[in-house]
């Protein structure tokens, strides 16, 4: 009997040891295969260039440029948004009003909406629509309505976390809610605003559906933010689906795509430890 | 003089009702957004769903769309397909990575393995499809070609939805009383049913609340799956046929598309949020809690 | 009448610390000629459909500390925070009744809440410096009242710091994190940062109670000191505190879940001749 119940126990050990196992090899395989692929001919030639013969040759440029302008713009759009959206949520209305049940439905919906289907909107209201075009600019407005939710998500949980204690002390002091906001609530909370935005950056820069038909496959360098331009995770799609012999390419670009998130994840956590011992706080996420 | 500095005019008070109208603002127009999103979506799928009579998006004879025939349902079922195996596959190794992570692993590889999820679940799909496509395509068409097929989607999908699973149930089952678990084994029920009959009951809305995010996040994705699925249009009749979904659909399709076509990709577009929103109501109507809190 | 304001705006505030009364118009109650600060009646105060404080009538004596005691849970905190209307900032607080200051009862929608806590300053249990430096901590409020002026803002961070006996200990780390000063440094720190402003009166929440004794004798020491200057209003719930620092003493009771004030007078008087049978028993620690 013992016996038994010994075997089975060990069963599960071996299934719950299996699958973070799995997991972690595949995880390697991925990211050592693409370093394997495409470290070779990584230079800093290569992140200057233009690219030549469809991209399989020369370098990205042109497509880094646009890639920060499409973040930029979508940044830009989304932040005040965000900002003001969760302000509003956190510290002006009670969790539980109408008011404030409304806009986190529409938000909760809106995360929902799948990032082709965004795609679909950005065509048809940013480019045909208001006349954009494929371009820049719609890309990163189509881009900021995407990543608007997890936004002001992640800011509105970080102001929830600052202790009450410090609205009580600023109203104590005379202080205007405005000016407790800006003094007081927004420093404290600062370290878990900018986890947020970089969360959205980081979903930005990643996307590839949604940009397809609102930036454009251009990848020539943009000379304004209404120039179509390629992004570098379309650059990615095109090299390997549309591009016959493009896969070295297409992996020596996905090596810079993964060291642009690494870089923003790194700044997370840079950004994080910092505040937190210069302040004394850590971010509520 | 107290009295008149308490008894002026609430000129203070002005700053705070003028941020709070400007943040109503603000909040509105965010919230107007999905409004605006399915407004435009609708009207752009108008024409196909005024042209075409609905039941033939499910029984016209085929998709050629350039040639007035619309029949979608091989894409319906192919999303319906490749997603409900990624989430099988996805389920199980989030919610054995959880378990992993909460109850059986040193802390330290707890930490650890978390990090490699959280990684994982940062790289963009359009890389894992090219790690597919040049990866995992050709071993599965070393069993049985072409390798673009069900299985490929079905895997690559799946371990996308691995860290989204397993992120979220990690977080719930943190979230059960320490207590609960102690007392469980102090009456020496045996770890793996200590997890199974009671960690798991007592979190149960946040793991369903996991699985719903992988469900959407599966039904919604377009890239990975349109790189190694072999967009061929058909119901697929094996796990190696290759299969077309209808995210991927609209991608492959919507450059050229024109008139009653484009319109037609705008139908598929909105039937495909509606069933994500469905799944989302689903998840909020089971579990108490708000799915994205 | 404007010029106060018109003064506290543009930073020229003079060291006015008590507040004259109008020539014409002395506070009474009763008949009895008392400088009053707040004359409460009829307060009550609920938190949705519970009712915390019913029928509060209590006058508080200007220049005087007026300690409140009574058992936890009788709303002696949530009557501290009517006095500057601080209960406003407390969703689903809803306060009845008249708190007078003069003849202006707060509550009403004309009076200016932010002057008003300008005037009185809180003290909370807990010490809650803001996350920043020790000299941000103080600059904040005065930045936020007007005051622009760099070497008054020195002057004044000085002498509140020197009030509060922590000039000596902090003046060589002012750009500090307030965060790392002790529970008893941070507690004075607050205070500070009332006194910064240079108000007529402090509330304080149980200012000890997260402290240790060493710590509470310095607090003590120091509202000992300042009673010279403020009229200050101390909830405890330590009988012998409100003994050593209490001139005017009230006792709140809970009784059916709301609370209510049993007695109030002088300190001396309460304590050696309570009037009240429930006072009787809770001075001598036979009920707590």
């Amino acid at each position: 009997m013992i016996e038994r119940s010994r075997f089975r126990f060990d069963g599960h050990l071996l299934l719950v040891w299996a699958a973070p196992l799995t997991i972690t090899a595949i995880f390697v395989w991925i990211v050592g295969g693409v370093l394997l692929h495409g470290l070779d001919q990584l230079s800093w030639s290569y992140l200057v260039e233009a690219p030549r013969r469809a991209g399989r040759q020369g370098g990205i440029g042109p497509i880094l440029v646009s890639t920060l302008l499409i973040v930029s713009v979508c940044l830009a759009v989304a932040i005040p948004l965000a900002l003001g959206a969760a302000l509003l949520l956190a510290e002006f209305v009670p969790r539980r009003s109408t008011g404030a049940r409304i806009v986190r439905l529409s938000l909760d919906v809106l995360a929902g909406v799948p990032s082709i289907v965004f795609g679909l909107f950005g065509s048809a209201f940013f480019c045909s629509l208001l006349g954009l075009r494929f371009s820049i600019l719609s890309g990163g407005l189509t881009l900021a309505c995407m990543i608007l939710p997890v936004l002001i998500r992640t800011i509105e949980q970080s102001l929830r976390g600052v202790p009450n204690a410090y609205r009580m002390g600023a109203a104590a002091l005379g202080l205007t809610r405005t000016r407790a906001i800006v003094t007081v609530l927004l420093p404290v909370a600062a370290p878990g605003v900018l986890v947020g935005v970089l969360l959205g950056v980081g979903r930005a820069v990643a996307e590839t559906a949604a940009l397809i038909f609102t930036s454009g496959y251009v990848d020539r360098m943009p000379s304004s933010v209404l120039d179509s331009g390629r992004a570098l995770s379309v650059h990615i799609f095109d090299l390997s689906l549309n591009v016959p012999g493009g896969d070295a390419a297409a992996y020596r670009a996905s090596i810079v795509l993964l060291l642009l998130l690494m870089l923003i994840n790194g700044g997370m956590l840079c950004i994080h430890s910092l505040l937190k011992r210069v302040m004394g706080i850590s971010a509520q996420i | 003089m107290f009295q008149s500095v308490i008894d002026s005019p609430r000129r203070h008070g002005v700053i705070d009702v003028r941020l709070r109208r400007t943040l109503w603002g603000v909040a509105g127009l965010a919230s107007s957004i999905i409004a605006v999103v399915v407004a435009v979506v609708a009207t752009e799928a108008l024409p196909a769903l005024r042209g075409v009579e609905l039941p033939r998006f499910l029984n016209d004879p085929s998709w050629h769309p350039t040639n007035q025939r619309y029949n979608l349902a091989p894409m319906i079922a192919g999303t319906f397909l490749v997603a409900g195996g990624a989430v099988a596959l996805g389920t199980l190794f989030g919610f054995l990575s959880a378990i992993f992570c909460c109850f059986y692993a040193p802390p330290r590889l707890a930490g650890l393995y978390r990090g490699v999820m959280e990684l994982l679940a940062g790289i963009p799909s359009v890389i894992l499809g090219l790690w597919g496509l040049t990866t995992l395509v050709p071993i599965v068409a070393a069993i049985k070609a072409p390798g673009f097929s069900v299985l490929s989607a079905t895997l690559v999908l799946g371990l996308m939805i691995v860290p989204t699973i397993g992120l979220v149930a990690i977080a719930s089952l943190q979230s059960v009383p320490r207590s609960l678990i102690l007392g469980a084994e102090a009456l020496g029920l045996p770890k793996w049913l200590t997890v199974v009959r009671i960690a798991f009951p007592a979190a149960r809305s946040g793991l369903i609340a996991s699985v719903v995010l992988g469900i959407g996040r599966a039904l919604g994705e377009t890239m990975a799956v349109m790189m190694v699925g072999g967009n061929i249009v058909q119901v697929p009749e094996s796990l190696f046929a290759p299969v077309r979904t209808l995210a991927a659909n609209i991608a492959l399709e919507i450059p050229y598309a024109e008139g009653l076509h484009r319109s037609s990709l705008f139908v598929s577009g909105l039937f495909l949020t509606l069933v994500i929103l469905v799944v989302l109501c689903i998840a909020e109507w089971l579990g108490p809690e708000p799915i994205h809190d | 009448m404007y010029t106060q304001l018109a003064e506290t705006r543009h930073g020229h505030l003079g060291p006015n610390l008590e507040f004259p009364e109008p020539p014409c118009r002395p506070a009474r109650i009763d008949g009895q000629a008392r400088d009053l600060l707040w004359r409460v009646s009829d307060l009550g105060v609920h938190y949705g459909r519970k009712t915390v404080l019913s029928s509060v009538s209590i006058g508080l004596p200007k220049g005087k500390v007026t300690a409140i005691i009574g058992p936890s849970g009788c709303g002696k905190s949530t009557f501290l925070c009517c006095l500057n209307r601080l209960s406003d900032s407390m969703e689903g607080c809803c306060v009845e009744g008249r708190i007078m200051i003069g003849s202006q009862d707060i509550r009403s929608p004309s009076v200016d809440d932010i002057a008003l806590r300008r005037r009185i300053g809180y003290i909370f249990q807990k010490p809650n410096p803001f996350p920043m430096s020790i000299r941000r901590n103080l600059e904040l409020p005065l930045k936020a009242h007007g005051v622009r002026d760099a070497a008054e803002i020195g002057r004044r961070i000085e002498s509140s710091l020197v009030a509060v006996g922590l000039w000596s200990e902090v003046k060589d780390r002012l750009n500090a994190s307030a965060l790392h000063l002790s529970g008893g440094q941070q507690q004075r720190l607050c205070i500070a940062r009332a006194l910064v402003l240079e108000p007529e009166a402090l509330l304080m929440d149980e200012p000890c109670s997260a402290l240790d004794p060493i710590a509470t004798g310095v607090i003590e020491d120091l509202i000992h000191s300042l009673r010279q200057r403020l009229t200050i209003v101390m909830v405890t719930h330590n009988l012998n505190q409100a003994k050593r620092v209490g001139d005017e003493v009230a006792l709140f009771w809970c009784r059916d879940g709301f609370g209510y004030l049993v007695e109030t007078g002088p300190a001396q008087r309460v304590f050696e001749a309570p009037q009240d049978e429930l006072t009787k028993l809770y001075i001598s620690g036979r009920i707590c």
